[in-house]
């Protein structure tokens, strides 16, 4: 992995919670097009990975780089969005009291989301078509004039990701996405974030193993802040400092 | 992130029969009932009447804004009373300047200020001879007062029952301020004893028929103006800040644009209600824009139903309403009533008058269902 083709890059990041590293010295690289899961036990620093790099946690140390050039570190998190960085949280975060299509059209990338633009803004044609080639996508097509907040949880996971998509970001961060599904879920789910890889790179955070061995090509895994094992799933498995945090920490592990 | 599922908001359909029917009865029956039936006459409304209600309706611009702020965003200021009260009190000033030499000290100055021996007028009040300079200080005051107000508190990121609380301090504050003799706006008594209006006085019912059908206009156009922005994309950005904020910053929004711009338009209405109310009223003091008042206000648009314009209007009709009915009988009973109704409403009826008819309609559809369903079965 070279560090020009690279969509994020993080070198020696440091996040400090009152004398606790979340991250110690973290070194991650991601390319373009590629769909890299992020496992490790819990307090590893995975969902801190996710907020550094979307500026809503400020490191003490280290750089984070977009793309060729572009410092995320200091940057509002509404400027990186706009960058071309889409997160879906790990308990969906959708607007419970508009439709579904209201929420993605609210998500859309738009030249303008000012207040006098967004008052004046009238959907077009084009917006619209997009709109239903997401819903198509994230199968909630009949669901368009639905309440978000009468839907499934697994829908409801679905509508986020596909407000995402919307945001046409070149980085996906994807927090825990099939954490309550059930297995048909699960497996939709996974064949909608393959899909969404070819066009867009994508960083998925999981627990479940299952589901990493469906999705994942490389894994990197985190324990207390750093990285310790990067590789294709059956050599994380087979790695022994992994086995030993698994087991050493839960006893059973999840593989 | 928690749900806030209880307040089912939903944009409200287009301008229907029902907004022209409340708009005919209120701006052409209700005056017509005053001027023409004779007085004995059981379909007469009286001036007194006519007079309370249009102080109601301008409560009801007050209310629209609150909404917007608490009921689409989500933002609880318990701080309106001051923006009324600014609006208020320009219009008061003007009316003082107006009355001069009828007054009792027969002065040019406002009797207050010969009572507490003002030698010459604040420099502050020269403006308000001029009627444009009050009408456009009362929304201007309050806009760029919530302006800078609203900026500085939205950008620290306060929010939530912080933003109650700093919103409530300033009403407080407000409230300290305007007692005050030495601000020079009457203290405790406030403005009052005004006698006209660009030359029309005040106690002829004419003038406040007048001022009535002002009100009723403005209301509507306060109504037509909120409706816009919730029907737009903005609105819908609204109801997400209040509905996961998170996810507004995260599509790229910045919800402390959104939520001053929408505390700037609650304020400016709180404004035109106070220039409005002054005048039909014949008195503002700093009673009725401190803490009190302010919640007051909150809990018409919670009665009401919030979430919903009409809600709003319907809440800050109703609560006044009752009111003046009931202080009347029971003044000492009033506070807890009105707690009461508070509590009453947020524990058992969270969606306001509103909710409960929309309950009552989808009952009525459900048993209506439940006959035609049954009926069928016997066939």
């Amino acid at each position: 992995m070279s560090e020009r083709g690279s969509i994020i890059y993080l070198d020696g990041v440091i996040v400090d919670y009152d004398g606790f590293k979340a991250l110690n010295n973290l070194n991650f690289i991601v390319d373009y097009n590629e769909l890299r899961v992020v496992i490790g036990p819990n307090g590893a620093g995975k969902t801190t990975l996710l907020d550094v790099i979307c500026g809503k946690t400020k490191p003490v140390a280290g750089r984070v780089v977009f793309g060729k050039d572009v410092e995320l570190i200091g940057k509002r998190e509404d400027d990186i969005v706009k960058l071309g960085i889409g997160r879906k949280f790990q308990a969906p975060s959708i607007y419970a009291n508009l439709t579904v299509s209201e929420n993605l059209d609210l998500s859309l990338k738009r030249d303008s989301k000012n207040v006098f633009p967004t008052l004046l803004g009238k959907s077009t044609q084009d917006e619209r078509a997009r709109i239903g080639e997401t819903l198509e996508r994230i199968g909630l097509s009949d669901y368009a004039q639905t309440r978000a907040g009468s839907l499934s949880h697994g829908q409801k996971q679905w509508l986020e990701i596909g407000m995402v998509i919307l945001q046409d970001p070149s980085l996906l961060l994807v927090d825990e996405p099939v954490a309550g599904m059930t297995d048909k879920e699960t497996e939709q789910t996974g064949r909608l974030l393959q899909s969404l890889a070819e066009k867009h790179a994508i960083v998925v955070i999981e627990h479940d193993m299952e589901f990493v061995r469906q999705i994942a090509r490389t894994v990197t895994v985190l324990h207390e802040g750093t990285v310790i094992c990067e590789g294709t799933v059956d050599k994380v498995q087979a790695d022994d400092r992994v086995r030993e945090i698994y087991l050493g920490r839960q006893k059973v592990a999840h593989g | 992130m928690p749900e806030n599922n209880h307040a089912h908001i939903r944009t409200e359909p287009a301008l229907g029969l029902f907004f022209w029917l409340i708009g005919f009865v209120l701006l052409i029956l209700m005056p017509l009932l005053n001027v023409l039936p004779a007085e004995d006459s059981w379909l007469h409304l009286s001036d007194f009447s006519l007079n309370r209600f249009g102080k109601f309706l301008a409560f009801a611009i007050l209310a629209l804004g609150l909404d917007l702020i608490w009921g689409y965003t989500g933002v609880l200021s318990l701080g309106q009373g001051v923006f009324f009260g600014l609006g208020a009190y320009c219009m008061g000033m003007h009316l003082m300047l107006t009355i001069g030499k009828e007054s009792v000290y027969g002065s040019d100055l406002p009797d207050f200020m010969v009572w507490n021996q003002v030698k010459a007028l604040p420099l502050f009040w020269k403006p308000f001879y001029s009627f444009p300079v009050a009408i456009l200080g009362a929304i201007l005051v309050p806009t760029a007062f919530a302006l800078v107000f609203g900026f500085l508190a939205f950008r620290s990121r306060i929010k939530g029952v912080y933003f109650a609380i700093i919103t409530q301090a300033l009403a407080l504050v407000a409230w300290l301020v305007f007692n005050r003799n030495e601000t020079n706006l009457g203290g405790t008594n406030g403005l009052t004893d005004f006698k006209q209006v660009l030359g029309f006085r005040l106690a002829e019912p004419g003038t406040q028929r007048a001022l009535y059908v002002l009100t009723v206009l403005c209301l509507g156009c306060a109504y037509l103006l909120c409706q816009w922005i919730t029907n737009s994309r903005a609105g819908r950005v609204l109801i997400a800040v209040r509905d996961s904020e998170q996810r507004v910053v995260f599509s790229g929004y910045t919800p402390a644009n959104y939520k001053l711009f929408v505390f700037v338009v609650a304020a400016a209405l709180a404004g035109l209600a106070g220039m409005l109310y002054v005048p039909q009223v014949g008195i503002i003091t700093p009673a009725q824009i401190g803490v009190l008042p302010s919640l007051e206000m909150v809990i018409w648009v919670a009665v009401g139903g919030r979430g919903t314009l009409a809600g709003a209007v319907l809440g800050a009709v109703s609560v006044n309403w009752a009111r003046s009915v009931l202080t009347n009988y029971f003044p000492e009973l009033w506070p807890f009533i009105l707690g009461g109704l508070f509590v009453v409403v947020v524990l058992l009826f969270p969606d306001g008058l509103i909710g409960m008819m929309r309950k009552a309609k989808e009952q009525i559809r459900l048993v209506k269902a439940t006959r035609v369903s049954q009926a069928e079965l016997l066939r």
